[in-house]
């Protein structure tokens, strides 16, 4: 039997502390959250053994909420404080929680390098192609031709796909969910912060206040709708042509590889220069 | 039981940080290659994880910070070192660590700027930027080491203000200084005077992370040591959560100011010389402080009564300390490797007492002894120029 809503958030929430949320009504954020907190509460956690980290955006206010050790550090910057996190107290559970053009914008170098150095890290980037608490500016996930606050003419670059840049630069687990998808989101998260290494999932979200309403898709329920339509998984993916998956989603595990995790290799480099000095 | 005996030994300026960094029990080392300053992070990166320490090259000086801030909120004692283009981008993440109060020391080995500038050059240019770099009121504290002694001495006591008043410290250093090879002889790590941060003593339910002691400074808890706290950049109340209330809004940066001010007395540094009567001083910080003392001594032995009033700290400016001098002297001489920054605080605490002159040189070079003599013999001929 799965933990109630609510034993979840009598567990979790920093209850009479912070208070309504600044989250508009049916934003996407809030499933991410309710995944995140059923991975660790069936991974059986401690909270004090848990580090949530965020950048700037809405999403950034989500440790606010919850009752970890919690930082909400500069734009774009939340690996980076958790790589000294995870480098100084390798004990700490530490998991980033990120916003697209947090993670891909103005964080993009901070990802790569991340998903390259193979930290034992969770990060979640949940990715609403827009950046909704500055006003609906277009973010680096805007699709083609969209209409944002800085695109009224159409926007005409092209968006990244922020699981494909984790691939590619190397990170140990890679997965997409959708907030449609809440039960394989949870999955996803918890697979993610079980794995050695840097792990990626991304969860494709609703901003319906900011993006969904100027690009006529409708409502929060309108645009779950969408995701639900255009999820396939990434085994009926591979049976598909490039043609047919213009416009699809891709969910599930997209990269699952066993390297060297550089936490444990550091260990190595501590007992190699402590015999070295003692040799001299 | 055979006693330690300190050695002799022959260390660049660079070095020596590195020394004082490990004597204060520096443990966490992250990020990026830039000259002059580059040695502080090889040495570090062999060092340091034979100490059970951490170094890490970061992407770039903004995750530099950004990690060296993270490994702090561990309880871990953390540090940087760049020059001015890196010190440039660690701007945003010093203010987080102002407003979040996490202590850490970032070393800037001062080149020629502004840009890219004269990487292989001395300059004095950062001292303002390294007061009001990041956006914002703020409080910070400024160092600056003027030999290899000194940049193992005020890198511990960098770390020692650090801890106690829970804020980043920046300590200057200059190509010269950071490049010079100086023989020395260093204390033990027995004898070095180590502060910690003091931790919360009462249970985890009763803590407030940012309720403060009479000092102003609030007890410090670790992630992971089960004082589960919020820390954010924005503005946060004693809990540590976000606030718009205007009266929590103005306490919180009332006692960011506060902290620092009761503890003016124990922050300030200067070394004096030649300044009991001296009837005109040289106020100089850096490698330019060797060439004053030079200047001063070779002045005093032509009969001039010159002093030197050498500033370790250069913020909080030392007000205090030089207020007495500038009623006593008729003129005070500010020589600096940039167009004039701490004669800028100077003029500003003068109000009128004494003349305030300038020596200002940019092109690369240091400013030579015979220089601050020559202005001297000027300004106690009272032809100021």
């Amino acid at each position: 039997m799965p933990p109630s809503i609510q034993a979840l958030t009598h567990k979790y929430f920093r209850h009479n502390k912070r208070f309504p949320h600044v989250w508009c009504p049916g934003c996407g954020n809030g499933i991410v959250m309710g995944a995140l907190l059923r991975a660790i509460t069936r991974l059986d956690l401690e909270k004090d053994e848990i580090v949530l980290a965020s950048g700037i955006g809405c999403s950034g206010r989500m440790p606010t909420y919850l009752d970890f050790n919690t930082l909400h550090t500069t734009h774009g910057r939340a690996l980076t404080f958790a790589t000294g996190i995870k480098l100084a107290n390798p004990a700490l559970n530490v998991v980033a929680i990120m916003g697209d053009g947090d993670a891909t914008a103005i964080g993009g170098n901070h990802l790569i390098h991340a998903a390259r150095r193979n930290l034992n890290l969770t990060a979640i980037i949940i990715n609403n192609s827009i950046y909704g608490m500055t006003g609906g500016q277009y973010s680096p996930t805007t699709p083609f031709g969209s209409t944002t606050t800085t695109s009224v003419y159409g926007h005409i670059e092209h968006a990244f796909s922020i699981s494909e840049l984790a691939v590619t630069a190397g990170a140990a687990f890679v997965a997409r969910s959708t907030v449609y998808h809440a039960a394989l989101a949870d999955q996803l998260i918890e697979q993610a912060m079980i794995k050695p290494g840097f792990a990626v999932v991304e969860i494709i979200s609703n901003c319906h206040v900011q993006y969904g309403r100027r690009n006529k898709i409708g409502n929060a329920i309108d645009m779950l709708t969408s995701f639900k339509e255009q999820a396939v998984t990434v085994k009926k993916a591979a049976t598909m042509e490039e043609e047919e998956l213009q416009g699809k989603i891709t969910i599930g595990v997209l990269a699952d590889r066993d390297l060297p995790v550089s936490t444990d290799e550091y260990k190595r480099i501590r007992e190699q220069a402590r015999s070295k000095q003692e040799g001299k | 039981m055979t006693e330690a005996k300190r050695k002799r030994c022959l260390l660049q300026g660079n070095e020596a940080i590195v020394q004082g960094a490990l004597a204060a029990r520096c443990r966490f080392f992250a990020g990026y290659p830039i000259t002059p300053a580059s040695e502080i992070a090889e040495q570090l990166s062999v060092r340091l994880p034979a100490v059970n320490g951490t170094f890490i090259q970061m992407e770039d000086e903004i995750a530099s910070i950004g990690a060296v801030i993270g490994a702090s909120l561990t309880g871990v004692k953390a540090m940087t070192a760049t020059s001015g283009p890196g010190f440039s981008l660690m701007q945003e993440n010093l203010g987080f660590a102002c407003a979040a109060e996490v202590p850490c020391v970032i070393v800037n080995v001062m080149r020629g700027g502004p840009s890219t500038g004269l990487p292989t050059s001395p300059a004095q240019g950062d001292v303002q930027m390294a007061r009001w770099g990041t956006h914002g009121d703020h409080p910070i504290i400024v160092l600056a080491v003027s030999s290899v002694l000194d940049s193992f001495t005020i890198t511990v006591k960098a770390f020692n203000l650090a801890e106690k008043y829970r804020i980043p410290v920046i300590v200057l250093s200059d190509e010269v200084v950071a490049h010079t090879r100086e023989s020395v002889e260093l204390p033990l790590d027995s004898e070095v005077k180590v502060v910690n941060r003091i931790a919360p003593g009462m249970p985890p339910d009763w803590y407030k992370p940012y309720e403060a002691d009479t000092r102003g400074v609030p007890p410090m808890a670790s992630f992971g040591d089960g004082y589960r706290h919020h820390v954010t950049g924005l503005v946060h109340d004693q809990d540590g959560f976000p606030t718009q209330n205007p009266q929590e809004v103005e306490k919180f940066h009332l006692r960011l100011s506060m902290k620092i001010t009761k503890g003016l007395s124990d922050i300030q540094l200067t070394k004096k010389f030649h300044m009991d009567d001296a009837e005109l001083f040289v106020v100089a910080y850096g490698s330019v402080a060797r060439s004053a003392m030079r200047a001063v001594e070779d002045a005093r032995k032509a009969g001039i009564k010159a002093g030197l009033l050498q500033l370790i700290t250069l913020f909080p400016f030392p007000r205090r300390t030089l207020t007495p001098y500038l009623q006593q002297c008729h003129s005070v001489l500010v020589p600096e490797l940039n167009l004039g920054q701490i004669s800028r605080e100077v003029q500003r605490v003068n109000q009128g007492q004494c003349a305030v002159v300038k020596l200002n040189r940019v092109d690369g070079r240091l400013i030579t002894p015979q220089q601050i003599y020559n202005r001297l013999v000027k300004l106690s001929a009272g032809r100021v120029s």
